[in-house]
């Protein structure tokens, strides 16, 4: 950790890179404290903290989006001065963001030599990639048809042409931002394949993630972020899950769910033979018939894309289907005039969406004004005909806040100021507190840092408690393994199979999500 | 979580931006060989430097009030109503047609009826768009501006057939009858004995268009139709998923818009021509679109820019009229420069002035 020193250093020894005494600060906020870490050449180096620690920003002082108030970056012992991402990439810096910067009707080759062309005519540069690229896919496991548009891969090939990217552009040094947060198990484990791949080639990995499970897996030290600082270095085979989920947290964290045997009553949401079919035309939904109970959490499993989402808007009023659904043995209206969020509240279902930012909240709103979104229709929120009742929404507010522990407990902070789990215990204290028959809740805790995870969790076991029914939605398998009282897969629009959680396990139902049903022979 | 005290955010940076706008601005004058201060002084003269100003000023800040207004309303739906100008055109119709209507005996019984005519009217010329929008998908700012072109021709064949009055040459209708004059300033000050000047043609409209910020105010933070409005603007998605129907948003906010464009006309046709002539709106339907801006669409901020933006044009015509040199094209140049530093260049006094705040915050914590 000698930075001073390591310019003497043989080149060699050197680590791939190096920083000393980063800081950097947002105003009042200081989002990154006199972090130092060193990471050696050929090693996969997690980075772990809680959304908000500081992660992200530290990646974007390295790749050049950010400059530091104050510290050094030394690339192999070279002291470098990284103010654009051109100069990150001339150093040998290559970043796999969470979300690709991909040009989606581009071909492949086209979009890895974007902004690496070697002259005004594409010719030749399209043919030194398509060369590179086949030596690439030997090398590393790393195939994809160049000739594809990216539009048309799944997500784990979009994955790939990110990491090729950065390959074409001569990375030593590998940065990969939450890389499995859209990918199913299988995908998943090729990445790691790849990863170890590269790394038996001399690269440098830098993997940031908030899935213990993966630092775990596969890397070879990991430093922890909280609030900015870097709180410790350690080797990984010295840790372990419960340990670093103490030090992201600063206490003892509960990483299963503590819950009683469900006590199940009379059905209260079926569906059958519900199809949707999207704007586009396609259909995404074929076909499912579902029966959720009371005081029962149905587990909706399944990799992203595969007609949850649409199932869940169904429910939630806003798309439309054929089939039935009836909630406490009355039939709802799938299309037409009483087909609306509005109406579906009327019901007694609530609805905690997938996407709080873009669905949940309103994120330029104060949290007053959020925690009345969807229920501002309420007689007990009206002051007269005209007006709403602000003050008396406002009281309401500071009283849900409270109860979810809501920090800071601000009712006049706009909803984007709150941290990702704080905004998640907006939506749920609105939607839970309405005491509804039927809780739909979409990926409760993406993007939420593990103490709150926990209260989430704890919230949702605790309506289901009351006797509730709840249908759950979720791509993350341990939260759906550890929440669910028995658990539907969906893959392309069918319902793949039932299954209790006792009784399966991840390879099972990462078997379903990849569409293979062993119980019943291939479907 | 703000970074400037409000006072600094309404007051501190528009005036900032507005002694850089004139700072460049005197460097043209200067590079013409004027004197920039002479070029300041009378357009404050003009603007603010007799009741005759402050009434042109005040005349011309209500039609900048109520176009400011719509486009605000339309905003915070995030529709962009470019169609102010067509849209208070048509209201005018709506207006003459029921002013010519009767013999109205008096003014208080005229004005609304004429409002209720003239919000109809450029509701109604808004909603066509917004329709379209909201069922068809068409661009609310591709048809607002066609819409301003038929608008047009609309009022212009009108005024040269049904509605022209055929003793004279000129396109233009009937006389309204006298009981539908709105008092002027100068009426409504002289019985508490202030001398306002008898030519300028602020009226009675002024307050009403305070009246109608007021309102929006209302509409959009108290009321449950403005919370839906806001929802929608911000977040197309989440208003759906809350069962906030869009297309009665789209169609709603552009009601509101249009109707409150068309209130120019109570000031201009009903407030100052008294009949209706083709090209009353003068582009006060565009200026409409920098006030909201510059107005940050807030009612409060649209008063002010639309006092700023009278002021300006009032100036500017007293400045053509004092200083030959000075080109009606400079002008537009001056007005054109505070528009740009107040609107579009906002950021760059705003942003370093958020950090000296910061700075001074950090000093005394």
């Amino acid at each position: 950790m000698d930075g001073a020193n390591s310019a003497g250093r043989q080149e060699t020894d050197a680590p791939a890179i190096e920083l000393v005494g980063i800081s950097k600060a947002f105003g009042p906020v200081q989002a990154n404290k006199d972090i130092s870490i060193s990471v050696a050449k050929g090693a996969i180096h997690g980075i772990i903290g809680e959304n908000g620690a500081g992660k992200s920003t530290l990646m974007s002082i390295l790749y050049g989006f950010y400059k530091a108030d104050a510290g050094e970056i030394y690339i192999s012992g070279q002291k470098t001065e990284i103010p654009d991402s051109q100069a990150a990439i001339s150093a040998g810096i290559g970043m796999v963001f969470q979300h690709f910067k991909l040009i989606e009707n581009f071909s492949v080759v086209e979009n890895i030599i974007l902004g690496a062309e070697d002259g005004p005519m594409l010719k030749d540069s399209l043919g030194k990639a398509r060369e590179s690229l086949k030596s690439l896919a030997k090398e590393y496991e790393l195939n994809v048809d160049p000739d594809a548009l990216i539009e048309d891969l799944s997500v784990g090939h979009q994955q790939r042409v990110e990491i090729l990217k950065a390959l074409y552009r001569k990375a030593d040094i590998l940065i990969l931002d939450e890389p499995t947060g859209v990918l199913t198990p299988a995908e998943a484990d090729h990445l790691f394949r790849i990863l170890r791949n590269l790394k038996k080639e001399g690269k440098t990995i830098i993997l940031i993630t908030h899935k213990l499970r993966e630092i775990m897996d596969i890397t070879d030290t990991v430093s922890v972020m909280r609030r900015g600082e870097m709180t410790s270095t350690v080797n990984t085979v010295d840790t372990s899950p419960e340990d670093l989920a103490e030090r992201m947290v600063g206490r003892k964290v509960l990483l299963s769910v503590d819950k009683k045997p469900a006590t199940i009553g009379d059905t209260v949401l079926k569906i059958e033979n519900l199809r949707v079919i999207d704007e586009a035309g396609v259909e995404r939904v074929k076909g499912i018939s579902l029966e959720v109970r009371a005081g029962e959490i149905l587990g909706v499993a399944g990799v992203s894309g595969n007609g949850q989402s649409e199932l869940l808007a169904v429910l939630g009023g806003y798309m439309n289907a054929t089939g039935s659904i009836s909630v406490n043995g009355v039939p709802i209206d799938l299309t037409g005039r009483e087909s609306d969020g509005q109406s579906r509240r009327a019901r007694g279902i609530a609805h905690v969406p997938e996407d709080r930012q873009t669905e949940g909240l309103i994120m330029d709103f104060m949290a007053w004004e959020d925690i009345v979104f969807g229920y501002h229709h309420d007689p007990a929120f009206q002051k007269n005909r005209w007006l709403m009742d602000n003050a008396a929404i406002r009281a309401d507010a500071e009283g849900k806040m409270e109860r979810f522990d809501v920090r800071p407990p601000h009712p006049n902070l706009q909803a984007k100021n709150f941290s990702g789990g704080n905004q998640q215990k907006i939506v749920l204290a609105r939607e839970i507190e309405r005491n509804p028959d039927l809780l739909l809740v979409g990926q409760p805790t993406r993007g939420v840092d593990i103490g709150a995870i926990e209260f989430i969790h704890k919230q949702i076991v605790d309506l289901r408690d009351q006797g509730k029914a709840i249908l759950l939605v979720s791509v993350e398998l341990e939260e759906i393994m550890s929440l669910a009282d028995r658990i539907a897969v969906m893959f392309d629009g069918h319902i793949m199979g039932e299954r209790i959680p006792a009784e399966t396990d991840e390879r099972d139902l990462g078997l379903l999500m990849a569409g293979v049903n062993e119980q019943q022979g291939a479907a | 979580m703000n970074a400037m005290p409000r006072w600094a955010d309404i007051i501190l940076v528009p005036f900032i931006n507005l002694i850089l706008a004139f700072f460049v601005a005197g460097l043209v004058v200067l590079a013409i060989g004027e004197n920039p201060f002479d070029m300041i002084y009378f357009m404050v003269k003009g603007a603010l430097g007799s009741t005759s100003g402050i009434g042109f000023t005040l005349y011309y800040a209500t039609n900048y009030i109520f176009t400011g207004l719509a486009v605000a309303v339309a905003f915070h739906a995030r529709l962009f109503n470019i169609g102010g100008e067509g849209q208070a055109g048509i209201a005018g119709i709506g207006v003459a047609i029921v002013l010519l209507a009767f013999d109205w005996p008096h003014w208080t019984i005229a004005m609304p009826f004429a409002i209720i005519g003239g919000a109809a009217f450029g509701a109604l010329w808004a909603a066509i768009p917004g329709y379209l929008q909201a069922k068809r998908g068409s661009h609310i700012v591709v048809t607002t501006i066609m819409f301003n072109f038929i608008g047009a021709a609309l009022l212009g064949y009108l005024l040269n057939g049904i509605l022209k009055n055929p003793d004279l040459q000129n396109a233009e209708s009937r006389a309204f009858p006298t009981g539908a004059h709105l008092p002027t300033f100068h009426e409504m000050l002289a019985p508490l004995g202030i001398e306002f000047s008898k030519s300028a043609p602020a009226n009675v409209s002024f307050i009403f268009a305070l009246i109608c910020a007021v309102a929006v105010y209302f509409l959009l933070w108290r009321t449950r139709l403005g919370y839906e409005i806001r929802s929608f603007g911000h977040n197309e998605r989440a208003a759906t998923y809350a069962g906030i129907s869009s297309v009665k948003v789209i169609i709603v906010a552009m009601l509101i818009s249009g109707g409150l464009a068309g209130m120019l006309a109570i000031n201009v046709v009903m407030g100052e021509q008294e009949r209706l002539i083709a090209s009353f709106v003068e582009g006060a339907g565009f200026v409409g679109i920098a006030v909201a801006l510059m107005g940050r669409s807030h009612p409060f901020g649209i008063v002010l820019a639309a006092l700023l933006f009278g002021m300006l044009n009032q100036g500017g015509f007293e400045l053509l009229w004092e200083m030959p040199a000075i080109s009606k094209e400079m002008v537009l140049v001056i007005q054109a420069l505070s528009i740009l530093f107040t609107g579009a260049l906002d950021n760059m006094v705003r942003v370093p002035l958020e950090r000296m705040f910061l700075r001074m915050k950090k000093g005394a914590a």
